[in-house]
Formats: structure tokens, C-alpha cells, sequence
């Protein structure tokens, strides 16, 4: 008999649930959700291959670290474009947009794309928004390291770790 | 007999009703029931949650926040819920006196399982209200002759919030730092106390790393300077065996819900001899000897009563489950992966407690990936914010460590499947984060990463 009645007013509970747990403020928009379980273009590429842009930004102690590398042709167009990211389910996803974003665009073209932008196609709410800002400083180190680069080897000297001078970017 | 009565009840209320088509949650809770053959829906599709889509029920594990009510409770309070629902303080009708000895029994099985006698429970609504009345009552009512608070930095919320009201009216408090294994330093608590320190208060488990504090060693130090020693001891009761007199608490904290009761309801030991008096901080009716005025809710104090009597009971046999339950989800884990810590004592620690640190994967972003294990990343109150835990940072873990950690909770009603598919959706998870990780690359190619100059944001 208790079974019966416990299992009724389980049920019940669940179904009276259900439709007030439909209208609660969403956490993560779908396509965060998305980027977090599908990310796009996760991996890494040399970071001493001159035709290669490395972007590090963020730091451990504040719970979000972003490397975004671009591959650059000789055309200044951006061919590929890798991550790895340490932090909340909003960062893996801004820097997994970065990456889909900046392929197959022009290097000065890349640096416009806005935090803003990101951030409103993931539809971040407030407490999240440094994230977006983080991904666009990373597509903007990754730019400046690849041009460092450049103008180095065209100089013909030695390079820094690349790594290193990004984190400090 | 309680299941009938709620039968016969639930059938009264339903069927007069039953010709009338209106749409109410609870009578569509009804005729869904009647047909309880068909397989429960949303099971198939999953639920969408926050953005999150969930199939089926995630397995529990965050006992800490609150545990789930034991039946063996719910039983026990339906009858005053629907008979016997007189207020206790009704002095003239049956239904008064019975709810009235209902309190009073359950308040001796509270008594009972913490070595106290039932004259010095008085019943709340939570730790949060006895931590509220234990530390600005007490100050509020010795403020003429003492002004000094010690505590720690780890303590709940609660009790910190409480300190930093009464250090707004000019109270001095100290908060006394812990080592790294999250337990006070003896000597350093010797040596802050004053000649007007009112009171110490030090909690017996930590709600987010689980260590047990020295209990009898704070308590003798306390008795040797005759000060009034308050724990907060809501994650301790009917986990660890608990003695008012062993450990000489003049005053301590208790919830319902953390011991398989019912949410709502708490009760604060008030030691008689020698005798703690507090300033009320509800005042109206004088219930509860003026010291928590408002009418006692006799199903959820009978709920906490029966709680902890089946503690009493099943303590032992809950512990060494409990035990093994947590061996073998650490040891689960840490055969599949490396750079786990486990943060706070292990060795002085509840069991049903494990604070694990995954080195380069953020928590946050693990608990998104843990859709169907429901864990937190430590306290429930503080989940919302995105510091790391200040009880983390007390015991002087990494800043880049302290955003990696989860709590997994286990109770009395975990089983070794769910542990098992924890254990294998979390390692699952954690490589995942990892591959995804840029310090875990850097660590691989033998980067260390306290050397590089992080751009602080």
C-alpha cells in the first residue's frame, strides 16, 4: 500500500515539476552546450613553425587559460586555426567560436572581430562575458605573435619562446 | 497504518473533485497515478534543464548540500501532518497534548544520540538559525564584560556572517588560520585567546572538505580558560559519535536535513550546568523557553527525532559502508588518473566526504560535462560565485588548484553502481578536459607553469 501511494506521489511531484523547470533562467545557452560537447578545432600545432601564430592568454589562478594558434598561407590568409582551453563550459565554447570564426579570413580582418559579437552569439550572460573577452585577446595575440615572427625571421635573428611572450602580451 | 491514512486522505480530497475538470498540477499528479502501469515519459526524451538535457534522474551525490529523507522518517511524520496536526503549544485539547508529547519524545531522541538531556534542546529551523543565535546571542547577552569571538577561517558562512555583524557593532573577532590539512593549530587557538574572549567556535565537520576538527583538545582548552565553546556541528550529527560532555560544548548547532530528516528544522544544545544563556533573536510567544519563539512544527521535529534515532541505530554499520564506499571510489579514480588530490586530512575526515582536485581541468567545466552526476564544486551557498572557495584558499591550496574541485558526497543510501558509474563518467570527463587543456600540454612537454608570467585579468 505504501508503495502505491509514494510511488503515486512521486509521480505526482515529478509531473508538477516539470513545467516550472521549463521556465527557470537557462544557465547555458544551447549552442554553449554545444561547443562544450562538440568543440571545434581542438588541438595544437608547432609553436616554432614560422607559418604559426600562438595566442596565451589568461591565467591558472584565475580559472581560465586560452591558446589559440592560427596558421597563416603567404597570402596573409588565415588557413587553420587550433585551442586548448582551461576553464568554464563559456570559455571552452568562446574560444571554440574564435577558432570557427577566424578561418579562412584575412590576419586584419580577424582583429575586428568584437567580444561582443561572441559573446551574443553564445548569448553569455553578464557573469560570463570575460570569457568572449578572452577569446578576442587571444585571436589578437596569436595575430601580434605571428607578426613578431615575421618581422624577426625577416631580420634574420633569433626568437624567443613563444609561449612565454605571449602569456606576457 | 500511516501509508492507510494517507491513502483514505489522499481519496477523500481526490474524488469529490474527480467530475470536475480543472487543470491543477496535483490533480493531474492523480490521474496520471491511476494508470501507474505506463512507463514514466520524459525518461525517454530526457528533461531540458538550464540548457542542459538530462535522461533520467542523476545519480546523487552531493550529500552535504542535503540528503535525501529517509522513509522511515516520512513515516513517521505523516500522522501529523493529517490526524494529529494540533499545534504543540495548545493546552487545552487532546490535540495539543498529543503534538506536545510528540515534540518532547523527539526532543529526548535528539538528546539521546549526542549525550545530552532533553531539557537543553531548544528546536529551530536550521544550523543557520543556532548558528545565528549561538554566536550573536551569546555576545549580545555577555557584552558587557566580554568583546572578543574566536573562530576559524572555514568556518560556513553562517557563522563567518554572524561574526562580521557583531564585528560591525564592535566586537573583536579572530579568525584562526588552519594548516594545510585543514585542521586548527591547537597552540595558535591558545594563544588568541583573551581575558574578555565570550566565546570560541569551531565546527566538528567541515561542510566542504569533511575533516573533523580535535574536538575534546578545543573543548578542554576552552574549560581550562572557562570560555563557552559553540560548534557547529551539522555535518557531524549521527556521522561521527558526538558527547556534549567528551567534547564540554556549551553550545552546538544541529539540522534535520543532513541526517536524513527532513529540511526546515534544526535544533541548538544549550548546556545547563554550567548554565549558557543567549539573547533570543526572534522574540514573540516565548516557545522554546523564550529562546526561539514561534510554534514548534511538530512533523518536522518528529521527522528529526526519528532521524536521529535511526542514526543511533545505523551509525556503525553507515560508517564502514560508507568507508568503503569512499576507498573505492578514490582508488577507482586515481587507477585511471594522474595528479588527483584530495584536499583536507585524510586520515581525520568523514568519509562520506571526498574533495578531489583534478590538476589543469577547471571544475566548473567538469561539473557541466557531469550532466548525470549531481556534485557541486563545495558549498551549495557559495556554488553561484565564481571565486574559488575561501575554504580551499584557507588551507593554502593553489589558487589554479582551487578551481579544480569537486565535491562528491556519499550517504547511506549510495550504492556501489552509482559509485562505480561516477567513477567512470568522471575519468571519462577528466581525460576529455584534459586533451582540451593547455596546461596539461605545457606539463607534458615539461613546462612548468608557476615559471610563466601570466597576464592577470
Amino acid at each position: 500500500m505504501l508503495r502505491l501511494v509514494s510511488k503515486r506521489l512521486l509521480q505526482g511531484s515529478r509531473e508538477a515539476q516539470l513545467p516550472a523547470a521549463l521556465t527557470l533562467p537557462r544557465l547555458y545557452h544551447e549552442r554553449v552546450v554545444d561547443h562544450y560537447d562538440n568543440p571545434r578545432n581542438v588541438g595544437s600545432f608547432d609553436k616554432n613553425d614560422p607559418s604559426v601564430g600562438t595566442g596565451l592568454v589568461g591565467a591558472p589562478a584565475c580559472g581560465d587559460v586560452m591558446k589559440l594558434q592560427i596558421k597563416v598561407g603567404d597570402d596573409g590568409k588565415i588557413t587553420d586555426a587550433v585551442f586548448k582551453t582551461f576553464g568554464c563550459g563559456s570559455a571552452i565554447a568562446s574560444s571554440s567560436v574564435a577558432t570557427e570564426w577566424v578561418k579562412g579570413k584575412q590576419m586584419e580582418e580577424v582583429l575586428t572581430i568584437k567580444n561582443t559579437e561572441i559573446a551574443k552569439h553564445l548569448s553569455l550572460p553578464p557573469v560570463k562575458l570575460h570569457c568572449s573577452m578572452l577569446a578576442e585577446d587571444a585571436i589578437k595575440a596569436a595575430v601580434k605573435d605571428y607578426q613578431t615572427k615575421l618581422a624577426k625571421s625577416s631580420n634574420g635573428s633569433s626568437e624567443a619562446s613563444p609561449v612565454e611572450k605571449a602569456a606576457n602580451a | 497504518m500511516a501509508s492507510k491514512l494517507l491513502a483514505s486522505a489522499l481519496r477523500k480530497t481526490l474524488t469529490p473533485h474527480a467530475p470536475i475538470s480543472k487543470p491543477s498540477s496535483f490533480f493531474r499528479a492523480a490521474s496520471t497515478a491511476a494508470a501507474a502501469v505506463e512507463p514514466y515519459e520524459e525518461a525517454a526524451d530526457g528533461v531540458y534543464m538550464k540548457g542542459v538535457k538530462i535522461s533520467g534522474r542523476p545519480l546523487y551525490l552531493d550529500m552535504q548540500a542535503t540528503s535525501p529523507v529517509d522513509p522511515r522518517v516520512v513515516d513517521a511524520m505523516l500522522p501529523y501532518y493529517l490526524t494529529r496536526y494540533g499545534n504543540p503549544h495548545s493546552r487545552t485539547h487532546m490535540y495539543g497534548w498529543e503534538s506536545d508529547s510528540a515534540v518532547e519524545a523527539a526532543r529526548a531522541q535528539v538528546a539521546d544520540l549526542i549525550g545530552a538531556s532533553p531539557k537543553e534542546i531548544v528546536f529551530t529551523s536550521g544550523a543557520t538559525e543556532c548558528n545565528n543565535i549561538s554566536v550573536k546571542g551569546v555576545m549580545h547577552f555577555y557584552k558587557d564584560k566580554k568583546r572578543h569571538v574566536i573562530t576559524t577561517q572555514t568556518e560556513h558562512k553562517c557563522v563567518l556572517d554572524s561574526c562580521r555583524h557583531l564585528q560591525q557593532e564592535g566586537f573583536d573577532i579572530t579568525y584562526l588560520p588552519v594548516k594545510p590539512d585543514g585542521l586548527i593549530d591547537l597552540d595558535q587557538l591558545r594563544a588568541a585567546i583573551r581575558p574578555d574572549t565570550g566565546l570560541v567556535s569551531v565546527m566538528a565537520v567541515n561542510n566542504e572538505i569533511g575533516v573533523i576538527q580535535p574536538m575534546e583538545e578545543i573543548g578542554e582548552i576552552c574549560k581550562e580558560f572557562k570560555i563557552p565553546f559553540h560548534t557547529d556541528a551539522a555535518q557531524a550529527l549521527g556521522k561521527i559519535p558526538i558527547d556534549v560532555d567528551k567534547w564540554n560544548v556549551s553550545l552546538m548547532s544541529l539540522s534535520g536535513h543532513k541526517v536524513y530528516g527532513p529540511k526546515g528544522v534544526g535544533a541548538l544544545y544549550m548546556r545547563r550546568r554550567p548554565r549558557i544563556r543567549v539573547e533570543p533573536q526572534m522574540n514573540g510567544g516565548g516557545q522554546e523557553r523564550g529562546i526561539r519563539s514561534g510554534t514548534v512544527p511538530t512533523p518536522l521535529v518528529v521527522g528529526m527525532g526519528t532521524a536521529c534515532e535511526i542514526a543511533k541505530k545505523e551509525m556503525e554499520y553507515d560508517q564502514k559502508r560508507i568507508s568503503q564506499l569512499q576507498e573505492r571510489m578514490l582508488s577507482g579514480i586515481r587507477e585511471q588518473l594522474d595528479e588527483v588530490v584530495v584536499n583536507g586530512s585524510i586520515e581525520r575526515r568523514y568519509p562520506g566526504n571526498l574533495n578531489l582536485s583534478f590538476a589543469y581541468v577547471e571544475g566548473e567545466s567538469l561539473l557541466m560535462g557531469l550532466k548525470e552526476v549531481a556534485v557541486s564544486s563545495g558549498s551549495a551557498c557559495t556554488s553561484a560565485s565564481l571565486e574559488p572557495s575561501y575554504v580551499l584558499r584557507a588551507l593554502g591550496v593553489d589558487e589554479d588548484m582551487a578551481h579544480t574541485s569537486i565535491r562528491f558526497g556519499i550517504g547511506r543510501f549510495t550504492t556501489e553502481e552509482e559509485i562505480d558509474r561516477a567513477v567512470q563518467l568522471t575519468v571519462q570527463q577528466v581525460k576529455k578536459l584534459r586533451e582540451l587543456s593547455p596546461l596539461y600540454e605545457m606539463v607534458k612537454e615539461g613546462i612548468n607553469i608557476k615559471d610563466i608570467q601570466w597576464s592577470q585579468h
